[in-house]
């Protein structure tokens, strides 16, 4: 025993390492840790459920990625989807971003390249969680490149566990966030490089990380104004430098081109009012070019003063013509509904129903922000603080990225996921400073007294020098407190951000958990049952009428065509999906006869008291129908301005369609103990119409706890 | 009913006459069976039928063959066809296979199809000895009505003759029905007929000539669920580390009478017995002992209803459907299990190695249309073989999985029409170096090698062009 640790020491005298590669070796094993965590902490519902697609657009995304691996590029490329939006069809490889399911398919390629014989399905659930891996990656880089490669190392651990991301990216989330994410940080990232080196190779990346940005998520739109924003500020401040020239131009050009060769975005960059900041923006760096050209040739700075004048003045002036006439004319379209709702969150309100339906476009509670950030949303303004201590060409893209986004996430609860790789990247720049600070408090102490100098690094230098003037009696004791309070509270983010994780990101949504009477899990799967019958038992070309919000589940796993889906492309079209369930049967059967439609599919939670179901999401089809078609009137469904289902409720309510499908036989059935039959589990009241009657439709199939309800249409009678 | 039976009648003249002439040509019919006894089990919706011959040797010479003939409609629909022997005295008495194999003769009567008993010992002039044959007949109860609402109960036909198709003279027989309950709503008089309980007797008959036919309808109640799996793909994969990856995919569908008009949940789950009385709502399969990762899927994801039930000597699988599947209703779905190795692999005395596994479908009470077996063997195994106890067409595919180069030897094997009596084993012997193991083992360490070697390089490496 005695010789054993003699020979260990010996052992590690010989793999002694200098400073330098043990803090190498560290921070490389630090980042290995950091990436798994980012994977294994999104796995949660694999372990819990299945490995599965969640929610709803994902099933979109799994559909065309399956469409994609088995038929090739150039079909996805053209296909044209008679599948959904029946009667209209759907130019698919128009009408996306196919840089996700580009992206699973290669790495299943890979994959199978290399013979793992794994399925599609599998690939696509991992997607999201791999992406977060990567992105940890780029946060450390980023935080390098802004700060130092502490702040790095934190803001990829912050990153990694942060449920802002997390709630996009869990495994089975496969949706366009989980690659949009890494690319826009990415992005962001190689830019600032781009900037600060001014190297044209970083730019050349920072523009392929745009096309690819482009070719996975709209949200590309904020890359392409926050950058010009940006670059505007720089000019303003007077930091204007041949650096930031070559970044922008060649990023702007090149990933202008490359973003074109995306069908969905086409010649927007050109064309829509949105990218018209980023062209203004290059067109002002030509002339800031100019004028710093001609400043160098004219030696008077008076004359220069004039020609600036006349210049700058003529410039606007083009540029605002331009600007008008493109307007004028059509040639520039104007901005979105969709942009006018970020920059006005009462817009969206009052003016598209559709985009206020979705409870993902709702403006921001504060709780939520507490919930998605915890601790980071007060080490944000300290973060911020430490940046304008510190302002340079990165720290001012990092504190108007942080700002802008911040600003949108209190617009919308889904881009706080946009705002969370700034938030985390400031506030690790708070923790890193503040640790630093005081582990230098801690270990210069000791030095002072000996050697009086401090050979601390960097930022450390003041703090110790402040040490030196002042030496207060509990300065030590104090930082250890507030070391320790800061590992206190980090672990506790880490701890709340697990427990978010597990609680509230990982339900896949269309398997419900719910406890039994003795604590044991019961599952709901009756979303599946109703799709896997809408596949085997139904006519191959049945087309499926329901809300939406299910047009992607039924087409991806019924099989069948839908009416309207996600894709919320033609309000016309789900207006009048909107009307044939708020009329009468009568008025509602020629709508549906109309349509061609041969089921009819809703949505119940009465027997399970399941919330979200279509009487819960009525009111909204009523809205969006009735801002089509004048004909259907909100306050005809509700009773002094109250919405109810039971007794009270308004006789147009107990009697249109949706009500009626819904409660089919409902009245028969005992829900719950101790109440009268008909009782509404969801609502917690009896229902008002017990007696409904169908006359064009009959039931096809109910699941077993009644959460999906389909209806066959019946042929018209024969005439005598 | 009169006029149809008539005609039989006549058909069965014509028959007899036509038949008469080819008879006297034929070298078999020196045999006759002196007595027989068919009991017919309608209770599942695969028929069972249960033969008991006396065959008599009344012709000169020893034989050993005795043909049993079928009608070409009942031909198609035979899964299998067993023959057994008692041999020994009283209470001692032990049954033996005989061998069965079909047997085309050149001119048979109105296409009927033949199979021969071979027995172990010929039968010498004047003796006659007993034969005891089960056959079994799927897809032959006809849904009437084909098409059913949900709380009507399933009424079936049955269409089979009252006298025993056989090409011998029959001196005296009689058939038994068994329905599954004593719901009967008709069926054909062939006097004497009558029925008792859930019991029809045709018979007993006297002297009947070869080739006899008189055909009877049977329409009765029949609400067990016609669970026929239309297509099954087992593929059976060895692993010499340790495991036998069984994944099963089956096509199921209810194949009685058609489900019309509504399905009402309030009333499946409220009166379950009058309502949906022949829906299917669960199956059981019979799993190895010591089975372990089951899983029981389909292509949109798990299916959460299904238990198992394991003890030393089976193990049960209950599984629901999504949906309880009404007639005419489908579902697909995949079962998946893991089995340890050494139950089902062994080695012969000449260094070559054995799969021994059961060749039908575990489900109980299910037909499968057609079945496709694949035994996927390591890789680098050698001149596979298989042994299986029926006729089944065969051919090798490969097929690539993890880490594979050259791929796996898959042997395939396709027979139609199996129901559960087919559950016998069958072999599949190959050859395998032991050292083809570590083949893949060896490949990830040193792929990783060569990873690490490349860092270290990258490390050492000074690649920029300035200096």
């Amino acid at each position: 025993m005695a010789t054993m640790p003699a020979s260990a020491s010996d052992l590690l005298k010989s793999f002694k390492l200098k400073t330098k590669q043990q803090e190498l070796l560290i921070r490389v094993s630090i980042l290995c840790l950091v990436y798994i965590l980012a994977f294994i902490t999104r796995l949660f519902s694999v372990l819990r459920y299945e490995s599965m697609i969640h929610e709803f657009d994902p099933y979109f995304n799994y559909r065309t990625t399956l469409y994609l691996t088995e038929n090739g590029f150039y079909d996805f490329w053209n296909w044209f989807d008679y599948e959904s939006w029946y009667p209209l069809g759907r130019i698919v490889g128009g009408t996306l971003y196919p840089g996700l399911m580009v992206t699973a398919v290669l790495i299943y390629r890979i994959l199978r390249f290399l013979r793992f014989a794994v399925h599609i399905r599998e690939v696509c659930v991992l997607t999201a969680p791999f992406f977060a891996s990567n992105t940890t990656l780029v946060a450390y880089f980023f935080g390098k490149e802004i700060w130092d490669s502490g702040a790095g190392l934190v803001a990829a651990i912050l990153i990694a566990v942060c449920p802002g991301y997390i709630s996009r990216s869990v495994a089975g989330s496969y949706d366009n966030e989980g690659v949009a994410i890494f690319a826009l940080l990415f992005t962001f990232y190689v830019f600032v490089k781009a900037v600060n080196t001014g190297s044209l190779a970083w730019s050349l990346a920072s523009a392929f990380g745009y096309f690819y940005m482009v070719s996975a998520w709209g949200g590309y739109v904020f890359i392409i104004n926050l950058i010009p924003l940006y670059v505007l500020v720089l000019l303003i401040t007077g930091r204007y430098s041949m650096r930031l020239y070559v970044a922008y131009n060649c990023m702007y050009i090149l990933g202008m081109l490359l973003a074109m060769q995306i069908r969905f975005v086409g010649f927007q960059h050109v064309q829509s009012g949105e990218h018209m900041a980023a062209m203004g923006v290059f067109f002002l760096m030509q002339v800031f070019y100019f004028l710093d050209w001609v400043k160098h040739m004219l030696s008077d700075t008076k004359l220069f003063q004039a020609f600036l004048r006349i210049t700058v003045t003529s410039a606007v002036a083009v540029g605002g013509i331009a600007l008008g006439l493109g307007m004028v004319s059509g040639y520039i379209s104007p901005w979105t509904g969709r942009f006018y709702s970020l920059l006005d969150p009462t817009y969206a309100k009052d003016h598209i129903p559709i985009i206020a339906s979705v409870s993902e476009h709702q403006p921001t509670a504060w709780s939520s922000f507490m919930f998605d950030f915890h601790i980071l949303l007060f080490l944000f303004p300290a973060g911020l603080y430490f940046c304008f201590k510190r302002l340079s060409d990165a720290t001012i893209f990092i504190v108007m990225y942080g700002l802008t986004s911040m600003y949108f996430a209190g617009v919308m609860v889904r881009l706080i996921l946009v705002a969370t790789p700034a938030v985390c990247l400031i506030s690790a720049i708070a923790v890193s400073t503040t640790v630093k600070n005081l582990t230098v408090l801690l270990r210069s102490k000791n030095k002072v007294v000996q050697t009086g100098s401090t050979k601390g690094s960097g930022g450390s230098k003041s703090s110790s020098k402040a040490l030196l003037d002042q030496s207060q009696p509990f300065q030590k004791n104090g930082a250890i407190a507030l070391l320790f309070g800061a590992f206190y509270l980090l672990s506790r983010y880490a701890t709340h951000c697990t427990w978010v994780t597990s609680e509230a990101y990982s339900s896949p949504s269309i398997v419900l958990a719910a406890r039994g009477a003795h604590g044991n899990r019961v599952i709901f799967d009756d979303y599946r049952e109703a799709y896997f019958w809408l596949r085997q038992n139904t006519p191959q070309d049945a087309k499926v009428m329901s809300w939406w919000d299910y047009g992607y589940q039924i087409t991806a796993m019924g099989n069948r065509t839908v009416i309207v889906d996600n894709n919320t492309w033609n309000n016309t079209h789900i207006a009048t999906v909107g009307r044939a369930m708020s009329s009468y049967e009568d008025e509602a059967i020629e709508i549906i006869r109309s349509l061609d439609v041969d089921y009819v599919l809703v949505v119940f939670g009465g027997v399970t008291g399941y919330s979200s179901d279509d009487i819960n999401k009525f009111l909204w089809m009523v809205r969006i129908g009735g801002g089509v078609f004048p004909v259907i009137k909100e306050p005809d469904y509700l009773v002094n301005g109250e919405y109810r289902v039971d007794k009270g409720a308004a006789p147009k309510m107990l009697n249109c369609l949706m009500y009626k499908l819904c409660y089919y036989r409902f009245g028969e059935m005992m829900t719950e103990y101790g109440k009268p039959p008909g009782y509404d589990r969801a609502r917690g009241v009896e229902i008002g119409n017990k007696d409904v009657k169908l006359e064009h439709l009959e039931e096809a199939f109910t699941t077993s706890n009644w959460i999906v309800r389909i209806y066959r249409v019946k042929p018209p009678n024969n005439r005598w | 009913m009169e006029a149809p039976i008539r005609a039989r009648e006549a058909l069965g003249f014509i028959l007899f006459s036509l038949l008469f002439s080819i008879c006297r040509s034929s070298s078999l019919n020196h045999l006759l069976i002196s007595n027989a006894e068919r009991r017919i089990d309608l209770s599942s919706h695969i028929v069972k039928v249960f033969l008991t011959l006396k065959v008599e040797n009344a012709g000169s010479t020893p034989t050993s063959e005795v043909l049993l003939s079928f009608p070409p409609t009942q031909a198609d629909h035979l899964a299998t066809v067993e023959a057994l022997v008692t041999k020994g005295k009283r209470k001692k008495t032990t049954l033996v296979h005989l061998d069965v194999k079909p047997t085309e003769l050149p001119d048979a009567p109105n296409d009927a199809k033949y199979f021969t008993i071979y027995l172990a010992n010929p039968l010498k002039s004047g003796e006659s000895t007993t034969i005891e044959v089960l056959y079994l007949l799927t897809h032959s109860q006809e849904p009437f009505p084909a098409e059913i609402a949900q709380s009507e109960s399933q009424l079936v036909y049955y269409r089979d003759s009252a006298l025993i198709l056989s090409p011998y003279h029959i001196k005296q027989q009689a058939t038994f029905v068994k329905t599954p309950s004593t719901k009967v709503e008709s069926f054909t008089r062939v006097e004497p007929s009558n029925r008792a309980g859930t019991e029809i007797k045709y018979g007993p008959y006297e002297d009947h000539p070869p080739y006899s036919f008189s055909p009877i309808l049977i329409h009765f109640e029949n609400n067990s669920p016609f669970a026929v799996v239309e297509e099954l793909v087992r593929e059976v994969e060895i692993s010499h580390w340790g495991n036998l990856q069984v994944t099963e995919q089956y096509t199921l569908v209810h194949a009685g009478a058609r489900h019309k008009g509504v399905f009402s949940r309030v009333d499946y789950q409220s009166r379950p017995t009058l309502n949906g009385a022949s829906s299917l709502r669960y199956l059981l399969a019979r799993l190895p002992p010591r089975v372990h990762s089951v899983y029981y899927r389909d292509e949109i994801g798990n299916i959460s209803s299904s238990h198992l039930r394991t003890d030393s000597r089976k193990s049960e699988l209950e599984i629901e459907p999504r949906y309880p599947l009404f007639g005419g209703w489908k579902a697909t779905f995949v079962i998946g299990y893991g089995l340890p190795l050494q139950d089902f692999l062994f080695e012969t005395s000449d260094d070559r190695r054995y799969l021994n596994f059961t060749f039908g479908c575990p489900l109980l009470e299910t037909v499968v249309d057609k079945l496709t077996v694949k035994v996927v063997l390591p890789e680098g195994s050698k001149d596979p073989s298989a042994v299986v106890p029926f006729p089944v067409e065969q051919h090798l595919e490969t097929k690539y999985s993890y880490l594979d180069v050259v791929g796996r030897t898959v042997v395939v094997m396709e027979k139609k029409n199996l129901v559960p009596a087919h559950n016998s084993h069958f072999q599949v012997y190959y050859t395998f170096k032991s050292i083809f193991m570590l083949a893949e083992p060896l490949m990830l360490a040193s792929a990783f090698f060569l990873f690490f070697v490349a860092c270290v390089a990258y490390l050492h490496i000074d690649l920029s062009i300035r200096k």
